[in-house]
């Protein structure tokens, strides 16, 4: 095929191919742009001079939004999510290669997590927590119990119900990509590691840990990032604080200046850096093992 | 004992592996399902639960809809799934046709991946970023309006280009098409290509190929991709909240306004509609396949 002249097909596919990276890029690139407007500057073309004047009003604080908290929260939710996703969803995955009881049941539940509708799940959690919130009080006031009778509001909060909300959305991905990692997996390996007589912790240290580890930053990648732009899940199971994409969407009704611009750079920003690193990582860790078989 | 509690152990590694996924899924997805099934269920004033049963609920929600005109129940499920229609055509064919050009056009593996990469990097930005980033191209004042009315086509600005179904519709492409991109991308790139090579031996036209050969072989990418799609428009409020104005009605919305205003066995009888519909749905979607494939 290869070395043949490209036929009109290529050619319309092609454009249509560049058409959609426009579409799909093009907006998020002129907010960048505009998230620049100088201080006279609108919400639209045309810039009105350019400077750091919008990210310098983000800086002092959005209104009465305390956006640096939230921005503090979704950074520490998002980390506690990716360490999470990643550990659970390695053991899961390790898991899923031999058999165990109730394999295809949990196999099963993992998908439906992943396609039943998020403001269900999200108003699941909700009630959930309402109703063990009503029966811790119930059980206060039965017993007279002071702490509870006096102190007790409720059960959820980021790290509780939200950390679950979050959970429910980032694992199912998290095991689907350890499947498709150990599909390619070269079983023999193992095998050989066994043969000398290394125990089940020592296979999986030494032979299979190494050889996993670069897709297992893209798990955490995605753990981090599904984590970080999150709201359709947390919406209605995270309590009185928000997270950063939370307040953003509040603030999507309530300013009409561009640092709503300079503060959806920023967010993209960050996922743009951890996804650069999980990148910059992933090739380190080919290249050190490349040069360490090199060497022999 | 100890030993026999080891022993016990290593027999069942896999088991204790997957339980911490199989803990966080009971305690974060099934028992929140049954919550909603129990609570929807129940009876409410306007500021606690009564946990007696009673079916008043799904009776309220389709109070009205026996007569002639359409109740706000069906209207609002008849709104959610025309968007839904809408999203679903444009996604499959926008979808389909960039994942035909990644897996056949696309002479180098290298050039592959890089392309692909370039396709699924904005699934990890925020969804209401990408949303806004539409408000410079599409407001009154925005580059589209500028431009059509410098050409002269119109002369006032156009009002249906943000805030609006237009717009919803528009928005939901730009986040989900990527959902159908993916998958079906997948199921192309394990076509045997001497089927293509046969089929054009046979005489196939490009069309014939694509739609006699191709399209069948992608099928489980398209029916994955289609229940991504569905599920993801059906359950949605917050695309069609910034993307709407806060104006359109969705099933959605629906349940996080009786969220808000404490109507919490309300929503949950919302959320088992929504959730019965949905799952029918993906159902009659995946048994079009298998039937498909026994003709």
């Amino acid at each position: 095929m290869s070395g043949e002249p490209r036929g009109r097909a290529f050619w319309a596919l092609a454009i249509f191919f560049g058409a959609f990276l426009l579409f799909l890029y093009g907006p998020t690139l002129t907010i960048l742009v505009l998230s620049f407007q100088g201080p006279e500057g609108g919400l639209t073309f045309p810039l009105q001079g350019l400077s750091f004047h919008w990210y310098g009003t983000l800086w002092q604080g959005v209104g009465v939004v305390d956006i640096w908290a939230a921005f503090r929260r979704s950074v520490r939710m998002s980390l506690v999510v990716m360490v999470l996703t990643t550990i659970i969803a390695l053991a899961a995955g390790y898991a899923f290669r031999r058999r165990f009881t109730g394999q295809s049941g949990l196999f099963h539940l993992t998908i439906a997590s992943l396609i039943v509708p998020s403001i269900v799940v999200s108003l699941g959690i909700a009630l959930q927590f309402r109703l063990i919130d009503d029966s811790i009080k119930a059980l206060g006031e039965a017993y007279g119990i002071e702490w509870i009778v006096e102190g007790y509001t409720t059960a959820m909060g980021l790290f509780s119900s939200g950390l679950g909300a979050h959970l429910t959305w980032t694992l199912p991905f998290g095991l689907l990509i350890m499947f498709a990692v150990f599909n390619r997996f070269p079983g023999e390996l193992e095998e050989a590691a066994r043969d000398l007589g290394a125990s089940p912790w020592q296979v999986f240290r030494h032979v299979v840990l190494p050889l996993i580890a670069p897709s297992l930053v893209g798990v955490a990648l995605f753990g981090f990032t599904l984590s970080w732009d999150e709201i359709a899940r947390s919406s209605q199971a995270i309590g009185d604080v928000n997270t950063l994409p939370l307040e953003l969407q509040g603030l999507t009704t309530t300013v009409t200046t561009p640092e709503i611009y300079a503060l959806g750079t920023l967010t993209t920003g960050v996922s743009a850096l951890v996804i650069g690193l999980a990148f910059a990582v992933m090739a380190g860790w080919k290249r050190l093992r490349a040069a360490r078989a090199a060497r022999g | 004992m100890l030993q026999r509690a080891r022993h016990w152990c290593q027999g069942h590694a896999a088991l204790l592996q997957a339980a911490p996924l199989a803990l966080v899924l009971a305690l974060f997805f099934v028992l929140p399902l049954l919550a909603t099934a129990v609570v929807s269920l129940w009876d409410y004033t306007e500021y606690s639960l009564v946990p007696d049963v009673t079916a008043r609920n799904y009776r309220e929600m389709f109070e009205g809809c026996a007569s002639l005109t359409l109740c706000t129940t069906f209207r609002t499920y008849l709104s959610t799934l025309k968007l839904c229609l809408l999203v679903w055509v444009f996604t499959l064919t926008i979808g389909f046709t960039v994942a035909y050009f990644l897996a056949f056009m696309v002479r180098t593996e290298a050039m592959r991946t890089v392309l692909f990469l370039l396709c699924t990097a904005p699934f990890l930005t925020s969804n209401v970023i990408r949303m806004i980033s539409w408000i410079p191209l599409l407001g009154r004042e925005g580059v589209a309006n500028r431009a059509l009315q410098s050409l002269g086509i119109v002369s006032q600005p156009v009002e249906w280009l943000l805030f609006s179904e237009f717009s919803v519709v528009l928005a939901f492409v730009h986040l989900y098409t990527l959902f159908v991109t993916v998958p079906v991308f997948n199921s192309l790139m394990r076509i045997d290509r001497r089927l293509l090579e046969a089929a054009r031996d046979a005489g196939a036209t490009g069309w014939q190929t694509l739609w006699h050969v191709v399209v069948p072989l992608a099928k489980p990418g398209i029916v994955i991709g289609s229940i991504f799609v569905i599920v993801l428009v059906m359950g949605d409020f917050v695309t069609i909240g910034v993307m709407g104005g806060q104006q359109i009605a969705s099933v959605g919305k629906v349940i996080q306004v009786q969220m808000s205003y404490l109507q919490f066995p309300a929503a949950a009888a919302q959320a088992m509609v929504l959730l019965a519909l949905v799952l029918g749905m993906i159902v009659a979607l995946t048994k079009l396949v298998d039937i498909r494939r026994e003709l």
